[in-house]
């Protein structure tokens, strides 16, 4: 009778625990979305910002946001995937292959901010990349690298060792092999860690803070090396610089309302993609 | 023909090989470029003087370099963030391991993956416009940014994280472990707590440093919330200023080369090598882990 | 495979393409105080002229003027005088900063609408921000213990009003430090023993004290009678040319005045 008491208590509480997990992070997204609506419409993402950022839109965040995102992709996909190859296809298990992967699963730990640090001593300073879309791209690219490592080693791993055989068998080389039987078949896998990545780095402020972001500017950037508006950085500066408090604060719910969404959308789609693919391999 | 394709095998593997170093060389990039540019300012202050000090007035006519405050005010921060982060994300990871249905746990697992792409910038944002005013009101403080504040946000931010790792953990504990507690007549309640819990127990504990990690690392929600006073917190209702709100506040106001900047360096630095810390000791703990259930990768 | 390379061929050509429309950006960078006013300034200004391109990014005053120095930034906008050695470090690389006034700020002393106190000398101010004065009976107030709130450290108010009116000494440690002007106003208006300081257009529900017997005012400011004033700066590189010149021809011209004061500050005409 009391083992029976115990396991509901125990089983309660579990309950309250999950309850109290989706209560807090459903009451955030309540709060972003309820808030934001109110300023949400059509002109918010299409035009620029106008009388002292307190009305019009917020496109050239927009826009930063997704060429500082494309550009770290450009730059950390290729990287990424040629590590994974090399890690999973190639390396002779030992010792520089176990410090590759120690130095990767470190990398994945470093706090943003370090990175930021890192990018305006590196890009900013050394190379005169200056405060630019380029050295903000190639701050991220650097950041997301780790995950992108993993997501694509996890995929490559995926591919069954007889598929491999095979091809061997059958004459063909190692890099046909991974050309034309492995990296195929690990493709859509790769794809969703790299849609992953995206969300990931698409919210990253601290990294842009002082490599890329700017307060205000209208047209679109021009050219890798103008600086650029960030949706995540906007709504910080809006919050921390502004001067008029309630029209701005009201901005910036739009714009964590728009940063929500499409975070959420990307990684939710990276998500349901896998969870298909499982069940088809399944 | 037949030396061309090896000659081409060979230019391939070196070029993975050369690529896959490059991560090497990130990781000693940024070890590099911080000790490059932090080590200036220890020709000015001692390092003793830096770590201990209790003074941060890096812009008065004469500087002080004492970041204790700061580091205590990450540890407090994180510590606060842990009562929250880890009873609710470890629940809730036994709730989806052993209660929830199976239509529950398919919709709930992906549910905690994608709340935990969230930026925390959004959190941040959040704690500055709904969770501060209202501790405020709650608590009837002089302000809502302070410690508390911080550390509720960060406790909910890592939540998906510990919950997701601490789910894998528990999912790899084999069925026969949990069986054979069945079949000595312990119920399920009995066998979650004495059988399955300590089994993932270093599993459960990797989710939970890697946590930790997450939320001392965290930059944009301490910077927004905390309230950043430099001072050694006494209570968490204290406004308090964490290693990482430091560097992004003030770095845009240090001027490159001087000895300010150079300062924001080495608190990166000391960041870096306690998360640096943080880590190995998670990958030692998910090593035994992996030992101990007979996993192997 | 293919898929991938095509896609970063694209990406590829995508960026030289954008590298190589090259346009002209002025860059306006440095005190965060001067940012709002920057920034209503570029836009208004690319309002009416809508070729005009200007970035207007925060900073600092010290990290704008260091900019200027070495090329990467067309205008600093500054809440202090250029330094000495800052001078030196222009004329060394051929570059002649040159200061123009845009506007002027005033700092006001605020309390808690309940607080009988109305008047403190500089002498008075600096003690209870450093922490030599803890009660409001001290300067002649009812018994009551003081809540000193300051600005953020690494805002240009903050290091202005340690200049002004606590000579760099520093702030007592325990202050509650905020991040906005409107902040700091919302903590002294809900805290009875509260005090803080605040730009002249964050008054609402507070109450600003006399400083050494001046009321903090527009006239008082631009007299320089109230101690706790400075006037704001955009330092160019020699004579202002161009974009530049008209940006700041704008700024200082009645339309852009109007923005000044719209914008929290005092207008110099």
């Amino acid at each position: 009778m009391k083992k029976r008491f115990s396991q509901r208590i125990g089983f309660g509480i579990l309950w309250l625990c999950m309850a109290a997990t989706l209560f807090f992070l459903g009451s955030i997204i309540y709060f972003i979305v309820v808030r934001g609506a109110g300023v949400f419409s059509w002109q918010f993402l299409t035009d620029v910002p106008r009388k002292s950022m307190t009305a019009g839109g917020v496109a050239p965040a927009i826009a930063g946001t997704v060429y500082l995102t494309m550009g770290a992709m450009v730059f950390a996909l290729p990287l990424g995937i040629a590590c994974a190859i090399y890690l999973n296809e190639y390396s002779p298990r030992g010792f520089i292959v176990n410090i590759i992967r120690m130095s990767i699963n470190n990398l994945a730990g470093v706090p943003s901010v370090v990175f930021g640090l890192f990018g305006l001593a590196l890009f900013v300073k050394s190379f005169k990349f200056g405060v630019s879309i380029l050295s903000g791209s190639l701050t991220l690219g650097i950041l997301v690298l780790p995950l992108i490592i993993s997501a694509a080693q996890e995929a490559l791993m995926a591919v069954p060792q007889s598929l491999r055989e095979a091809s061997l068998a059958l004459g063909a080389t190692h890099w046909q092999t991974i050309k034309r039987i492995v990296l195929p078949n690990a493709l859509s896998g790769i794809l969703t860690g790299a849609i992953l990545s995206i969300g990931r780095i698409a919210g990253e402020t601290a990294p842009i803070l002082f490599t890329a972001a700017t307060f205000y500017n209208r047209g679109f950037p021009k050219s890798i090396f103008d600086e650029a508006m960030a949706l995540p950085y906007h709504i910080y500066a809006l919050m921390t610089e502004g001067t008029h408090p309630d029209q701005q604060t009201a901005i910036a719910y739009g714009c964590a309302l728009i940063l929500l969404l499409l975070v959420l959308a990307i990684s939710a789609s990276a998500i349901i993609i896998r969870q298909r693919q499982r069940r088809f391999h399944a | 023909m037949e030396n061309f394709t090896k000659i081409k095998e060979k230019i391939y593997r070196g070029g993975f090989t050369a690529l896959a170093f490059s991560s090497l060389v990130f990781l000693a990039g940024i070890i590099l470029l911080l000790l490059k540019e932090s080590l200036p300012l220890f020709r000015h202050v001692r390092f003793s003087d830096f770590i201990f000090g209790r003074a941060w007035y890096p812009t008065a006519s004469v500087p002080e370099w004492g970041i204790f405050p700061l580091i205590m005010a990450s540890f407090w921060v994180t510590l606060g963030a842990l009562f929250i982060c880890v009873p609710l994300g470890v629940g809730s990871a036994l709730y989806i391991h052993e209660i929830a249905s199976a239509q529950q746990r398919v919709f709930l697992k992906p549910l905690i993956e994608i709340l935990a792409s969230i930026p925390s910038v959004v959190y941040g944002f959040f704690g500055m416009v709904v969770a501060a005013p209202f501790l405020q009101k709650a608590f009837g403080l002089p302000t809502g940014l302070c410690a508390l504040t911080a550390s509720i946000i960060l406790g909910i931010m890592a939540i998906p994280t510990v919950c997701s790792l601490a789910e894998d953990a528990l999912s790899c504990v084999p069925d026969s472990f949990r069986e054979a507690s069945y079949a000595v007549g312990a119920n399920r309640w009995q066998t979650l707590m004495r059988v399955v819990l300590p089994a993932a127990g270093s599993g459960v504990s990797t989710a939970i440093i890697l946590g930790m990690s997450r939320a001392i690392g965290e930059t944009m929600t301490v910077l927004m919330v905390a309230g950043g006073a430099a001072i050694v917190p006494r209570s968490f209702l204290q406004p308090v200023r964490p290693m990482t709100s430091t560097i992004a506040a003030e770095m845009g106001e240090a001027v490159m080369g001087s000895l300010h900047y150079n300062a924001l360096f080495s608190i990166g630095l000391v960041l870096f090598v306690i998360t640096l810390v943080f880590n190995m000791i998670a990958e030692m703990v998910c090593k035994r882990f992996r030992l101990k259930l007979g996993i192997d990768r | 495979m293919k898929k991938i390379l095509t896609y970063l061929l694209l990406a590829g050509s995508f960026f030289s393409l954008a590298g190589e429309c090259f346009a002209a950006r002025m860059v306006v960078e440095g005190s965060t105080t001067v940012l709002p006013i920057a920034q209503r300034a570029a836009e208004e200004y690319m309002n009416a002229h809508s070729e005009a391109d200007i970035s207007v990014r925060g900073g600092g005053s010290g990290v704008g003027i260091t900019s200027l120095i070495e090329g990467t930034c067309d205008i600093a906008s500054a809440s202090r005088a250029i330094k000495e050695d800052e001078l030196q470090k222009a004329a060394a690389r051929g570059r002649a900063p040159k200061a123009n006034v845009i506007a002027m700020d005033g700092i006001a002393v605020i309390v808690n609408n309940a607080n009988s106190v109305s008047e403190l000398s500089k002498k008075q101010l600096k003690d209870i921000f450093v922490g030599k004065i803890t009660d409001w009976a001290q300067v002649g107030g009812p018994s009551g213990r003081i809540v000193v709130v300051s600005r953020d450290s690494a805002s240009g108010t903050f290091e202005a009003f340690g200049e002004l009116a606590l000579d760099k000494a520093k702030v007592r440690k325990d202050a509650l430090m905020q991040s906005s002007n409107q902040a700091v106003a919302s903590v002294v208006s809900k805290t009875p023993g509260a005090i803080g300081y605040v730009g002249l257009a964050y008054l609402n529900g507070v109450k600003a004290l006399k400083i050494d017997g001046v009321k903090p005012s527009k006239e008082t400011v631009l007299s320089k009678q109230y101690k706790l004033s400075r006037p704001l700066f955009m330092y160019t590189n020699g004579k202002p040319a161009g974009l530049a010149r008209e940006y700041l021809d704008f700024i200082q011209s009645p339309a852009g005045q109007k923005l000044v004061e719209e914008e929290g500050c005092v207008s110099i005409r």
